[in-house]
């Protein structure tokens, strides 16, 4: 049994179709990356998955149930975890009060739900900043309590949408080792999204690459970063690289 | 004097004190009819503000229509009276069950709406039922309303009654704050679709929020057609003498704090008061029409200089008061 298959997936807005029949399948265990450049449709594949849009057609399955027009807050507690790339923390709450609100998930009572977030913000490496307002967190802190959320609900699957944007070089090395973490220790699989490279050829096991919306190859790191079609969504033609090389 | 642990809430042994001083200090005032009246006002204040602090200051569904929710526990209590003669005394039960219904059923309309949209909508609610209940003379008499002798003359049960609702009211607050729902509530009330994300059932948490809300409001409008012996569309109905009020009350005792509806309840009760009578006849009689007036300035004072209401600021104006007399003494 597959664990996450995307069959013929399509979003159109109106006219526009930001996501055009993009299968894929992703196994239990592994971290899988998602690639495109900017506009290509990558969170909408996650806003899909989790139910923010409305699928236009095709089928998602998750652990062989079709999830395709469940509610997001039900697909959470299938066990599908995410982060926003536009982080969203509850501003006004502390960030121990964020992560409980997430483990109430899976847990009914006060204590237990404290026990939880307390587990995950340790690993998460947020420990010191356990009673500060969410609002107050700088972007990185951000974006680890975002992680943090996403893990207190106890997911079999995370989709992390670009976790690693906007970090220095140091704070880049704690997210990748915290994701890295992620799948060792909690044996959670991993979808990620990301635009710096070191962190996505770094982790992911495969890498599914997309451009407007429709697949352009899938494959090891290695093989993605050197099929000429990706090359080109990224960098342009040849030709228009001399263009502009001569200007 | 310790804090009581129950099981679902703490009773700290300041809120215990609190809980003395309104018992011990409309007692104080035996002789006083008027008084006692007030301290009655000041009890319905605090149910209706503690009401509608659940759902707007928690939950963040920012209600400009509690009007609908008192009215209607009004009506449930008086309208049987009205037409078989049932007694009003049933509307303490039936008030906030028939609240809790209306709520629900404008639920589903107004929940579709998020923020300003949600006020506005919630304010037409309100507005509506007030000229349906005014026109539809056959079932409810119209603007002539509802009259009821009342039981007693004496004013001390009315006080320990309305007096067990506003404890039960703020209590039901506290325990539901410190529970699953109230991470869920104060999680959609910071980001809807964030909480969505991490598993909460937004809609049904709403309608959570909603039901104890609309309860305790259609409990305290239930109680006020017992103690006044009259309604009518016009006054519990009423966009400012109701709905506007219950929100001044939350906002400037402040608004997403336990305590806070209660202390803007007593604010309100005594500012009204002192302006309605003149400051008791001491000032010119013109003072008594600009009470309206005071409240928008007032209003105006919390939301600049302290956005989060007398209690939720209260370190902020220790501070300033501090500073103040340091000023003072340095001087």
């Amino acid at each position: 049994m597959s664990f996450l298959v995307l069959e013929n997936l399509t979003k159109a807005f109106g006219g526009l179709v930001a996501v055009n029949k993009v299968s894929l399948e992703v196994k239990e265990g592994e971290i899988f990356g998602l690639i495109g450049p900017n506009g290509s449709g990558k969170t909408t594949i996650f806003n899909l998955i989790n139910q923010y849009y409305s699928v236009t057609s095709g089928k998602i399955y998750f652990r062989g149930i079709e999830i395709t027009s469940k509610k997001t807050f039900e697909i959470a507690r299938l066990g599908i975890g995410r982060t926003f790339q536009k982080v969203r923390p509850l501003k006004r709450l502390t960030v121990e009060e964020n992560v409980m609100a997430a483990a109430f998930a899976r847990e009914t009572s006060f204590e237990g739900a404290r026990k939880v977030a307390s587990e995950v913000i340790d690993f998460c490496n947020l420990t010191e900043v356990k009673y500060f307002r969410a609002g107050s967190l700088p972007i990185a802190g951000r974006k680890r309590l975002e992680i943090a959320k996403a893990l207190a609900t106890r997911p079999s699957l995370l989709l992390l949408d670009e976790t690693a944007a906007g970090l220095n070089p140091s704070e880049l090395d704690e997210a990748i080792e915290i994701i890295k973490k992620i799948r060792s220790q909690l044996g959670i699989t991993i979808i990620i999204v990301e635009h710096i490279m070191k962190v996505i050829m770094n982790i992911s096991d495969r890498i599914h690459a997309i451009a407007f919306g429709s697949t352009i190859t899938e494959g090891s790191p290695k093989e993605v970063a050197a099929h000429p079609t990706v090359i080109e969504a990224y960098l342009g033609t040849d030709e228009t690289l001399q263009g502009g090389f001569n200007a | 004097m310790k804090d009581i642990n129950l099981k679902f809430f703490t009773i700290t042994k300041y809120e215990q004190i609190i809980i003395l001083l309104t018992i011990i200090i409309p007692l104080l005032f035996y002789d006083s009819p008027y008084m006692q009246g007030l301290f009655i006002f000041i009890m319905m204040w605090v149910v209706l503000g503690s009401s509608w602090n659940l759902l707007a200051g928690y939950t963040g569904q920012v209600s400009f229509g509690h009007a609908a929710y008192f009215g209607i526990g009004a009506y449930a209590a008086g309208l049987p009276f009205m037409h078989w003669g049932i007694s009003p005394w049933w509307g303490l039960l039936t008030g906030g069950i028939t609240a809790v219904v209306l709520g629900y059923l404008l639920g589903i309309v107004v929940f579709k709406l998020r923020g300003p949209y949600f006020a506005l909508g919630t304010l037409a609610t309100a507005e509506i039922l007030r000229i349906i209940f005014g026109q539809e003379e056959w079932l409810t008499n119209g603007h002539n309303g509802i009259l009821y002798v009342t039981t007693w003359v004496d004013k001390y049960p009315y006080y320990f009654i309305i007096w067990a609702i506003a404890l039960a009211t703020v209590f039901s607050v506290k325990a539901l704050m410190k529970s699953k729902a109230g991470f869920y509530f104060l999680s959609i009330r910071e980001d809807e679709d964030a909480a969505k994300a991490i598993g909460i059932n937004t809609h049904k948490y709403k309608n959570i929020s909603m039901a104890v809300s609309t309860f305790w409001a259609g409990t305290a409008g239930a109680f006020y057609m017992i103690y006044m012996g009259f309604i009518d569309p016009e006054v519990v109905f009423a966009l400012h003498n109701i709905s506007i009020i219950t929100i001044l009350v939350g906002i400037i005792g402040g608004v997403g704090t336990i305590w806070g509806p209660a202390v803007g309840a007593i604010i309100m009760v005594l500012v009204q008061e002192l302006f309605r009578s003149a400051f008791f006849g001491l000032a010119p009689q013109w003072i008594s029409k600009v009470h309206a007036l005071v409240f928008g300035l007032l209003v105006i004072f919390v939301i600049l200089y302290m956005a989060g209401g007398v209690v939720g600021d209260w370190d902020l104006i220790v501070k300033k008061f501090r500073k103040f007399r340091l000023k003072k003494a340095t001087k």
